[in-house]
């Protein structure tokens, strides 16, 4: 599913609102789960997951065509645990 | 910028609100389609399907085979079973904006 399918289908559940406030929904709520993602605040939805961001400490790295050794400064990474709800409903094994 | 109560964690009610000021919807709409927007990506993953929001990143599926593993109180040898599990891929846009933020922030502390 891509975002334009899944405004698709939002815009389809909600027949009384205007077609383009999905989209507006849409946006509105991805904008702002990567903008307190990139500010440092984790993201909890209960039932589906939470956003963090994980520490990579400093490592020295190499230039894959060159060879020479460069220093990787340390950054911080998303990451994304599945909430109970989620990971239950997507294991076809359980 | 932090958004409604909670400062240290960004909640769907937090989503909602926005979705009030900046959409112009109800309370009750906006709180509806917030579940909605979940409830539409945690059913496209149920079905098997992966999800790409672009600018933001990828929801996808792995499936993994049974591995031995054990309980690490007893010791004792438990198989792990087969199971599908979720993972996100950031997209280099997410990255880029986590990065920035943090280089300019540690910028500043180097500055003091």
């Amino acid at each position: 599913m891509t975002k334009s399918e899944l405004i698709a289908k939002l815009t389809a559940r909600y027949p009384q609102l205007v077609a383009k406030d999905a989209e507006l929904a849409v946006k509105t709520i991805l904008d702002a789960m990567a903008k307190s993602l990139s500010q440092g605040q984790r993201i909890e939805i209960r039932g589906f997951g939470s956003f963090d961001l994980n520490y990579r400490p400093p490592r020295m790295g190499r230039n894959p065509k060159s060879g020479t050794k460069v220093e990787v400064p340390e950054k911080f990474v998303p990451h994304f645990k599945a909430g109970k709800e989620l990971r239950e409903r997507v294991d076809v094994n359980a | 910028m932090q958004y409604g109560t909670s400062t240290l964690t960004l909640t769907k009610a937090d989503l909602a609100d926005l979705l009030f000021d900046k959409v112009g919807l109800n309370k009750r709409e906006a709180k509806d389609m917030v579940e909605a927007f979940f409830d539409e990506i945690r059913s496209s993953l149920a079905d098997g399907d992966a999800v790409k929001l672009s600018g933001f990143g990828n929801f996808q599926l792995r499936d993994k085979p049974q591995r031995p593993g054990r309980n690490p109180k007893t010791g004792e040898e438990i198989p792990i079973s087969a199971r599908r599990v979720v993972t996100f891929h950031a997209s280099q846009k997410l990255k880029g904006m986590v990065e920035d933020h943090y280089a300019k922030h540690s910028q500043r502390h180097s500055q003091q």
